[in-house]
């Protein structure tokens, strides 16, 4: 297989683009596509600072890469999930990225945030799944470090594999309030919100491994412990079967749904009416979701103290 | 040939050679869902391995939530 721009050996073949590359051309190539969808969906200009959210796997790094290639001025935001030995990891990789090219970077450590918010610590206290905290968290401390350190816009690494899985999943259960917030460019609706873009949208995750590969980052190659048997990953599965019996499926089916879904979906956007007392984000109640996911895990803490320091006073004999 | 499945850790070998393609599906592995790579260099889905190749295939998957 013969590269399709200069005939070279090709080390990538794209299916769905119908083109095969040499590592020489598919670097560009991948960094025009990124490019490419930033400009059409009017993500960012070259002269905003760019917050970009920064796990430590393939996905981010590529994009905090290609980003900084392209010539935009960016600061890496990484959340310490507290999750063993992976998150350990995760920071030491995402700290390496950041010093080896000099860039940037913001480290919140989540055991050290409000009662201690580890992930772990979190699902225990609250009987709440691992995951569901997890996305609740990132979303509270991205806006909330983007606004304090005043970043107009956050970047994150979701691939098209990511979006296809969450499209499948939002119209499984036709979810028409996610379907109308599932859009490349998320505007900031409220004071507490920062503009949320996906540059890596056009991008499958096959495509952001290669380019991660071919430049040389060191990303967590394993997978989050919580990430066995998630939904997500056999919403994946299925989209990869019908890629392969049908090359460009996934970019088909998110195309089109981005170019027919605003009209479709945009009245089912109901912001919040009222304003978190806490934080003041938007809520549906005097709290916001996070804020009361916070005030559970001080009440159950202190109420663990409050046992621990009673069995202490009065031992069992 | 050996191969090393990441990020499960698992090893396998194979006797002979093979195209990448066969191998993948040998594995049960869907094209497009790994990267097969040979020293420093990407291996497609139409090339041969040789019996004697290390070889390393990762899984690009993510996600979770």
């Amino acid at each position: 297989m013969t590269c399709t721009r200069c005939r070279a050996k090709a080390e990538v073949h794209l299916r769905q683009h119908r083109a095969a590359f040499c590592r020489a051309c598919f670097v560009p190539f991948f960094q025009r596509q990124v490019e490419r969808v930033i400009h059409r969906e009017r993500m960012f200009a070259l002269d905003e600072q760019i917050l970009v959210a920064v796990s430590g796997g393939k996905d981010s790094l590529a994009l905090w890469d290609a980003l900084t290639t392209l010539g935009y001025r960016t600061t890496g935001l990484h959340l310490a999930l507290g999750i063993g030995d992976y998150s350990a990891l995760s920071t030491e990789k995402t700290t390496q990225f950041a010093q080896a090219r000099s860039l940037p970077l913001i480290t919140v450590t989540l055991a050290d945030e409000g009662p201690g918010l580890a992930i772990p610590s979190v699902a225990g206290f609250t009987n709440r799944p691992a995951c569901a905290a997890c996305g609740m968290l990132k979303r509270h401390y991205f806006d909330t470090i983007a606004i304090e350190r005043g970043f107009p816009v956050l970047a994150t690494g979701h691939n098209l594999d990511d979006e296809a899985a969450r499209l499948l999943g939002n119209v499984l259960r036709w979810q028409l309030d996610y379907l109308a917030r599932q859009r490349p460019v998320l505007e900031a609706t409220h004071t507490r919100f920062v503009r949320k873009v996906k540059p890596l949208l056009r991008c499958t995750e096959y495509e952001t491994g290669v380019y991660a590969f071919f430049r040389g980052i060191d990303y967590v190659v394993d997978e989050c412990p919580n990430s066995a048997g998630a939904t997500q990953l056999v919403y994946k599965d299925v989209l990869n079967r019908l890629e392969a019996a049908s090359p460009g499926t996934k970019l088909a089916f998110v195309q089109e749904f981005l170019r027919k879904g605003p009209a479709l979906f945009q009245g089912a956007l109901a912001p919040p009416a009222a304003t978190c007392s806490r934080c003041g984000q938007p809520a549906n109640g005097p709290l916001c979701a996070v804020c009361r996911l916070i005030e559970e895990v001080e009440r159950k803490r202190e109420r663990r103290r409050h046992d621990r320091a009673a069995a202490d006073h009065h031992p069992r004999s | 040939m050996q191969i090393t499945l990441l990020p499960k850790r698992q090893h396998v070998e194979l006797s002979g050679r093979h195209r990448v393609r066969d191998v993948l599906r040998r594995l049960d592995l869907l094209p497009g869902t790994v990267m097969v790579i040979r020293g420093d260099e990407l291996v497609p889905e139409d090339e041969v391995l040789e019996a004697d190749d290390v070889v390393e295939i990762r899984s690009v998957i993510s996600g979770g939530t």
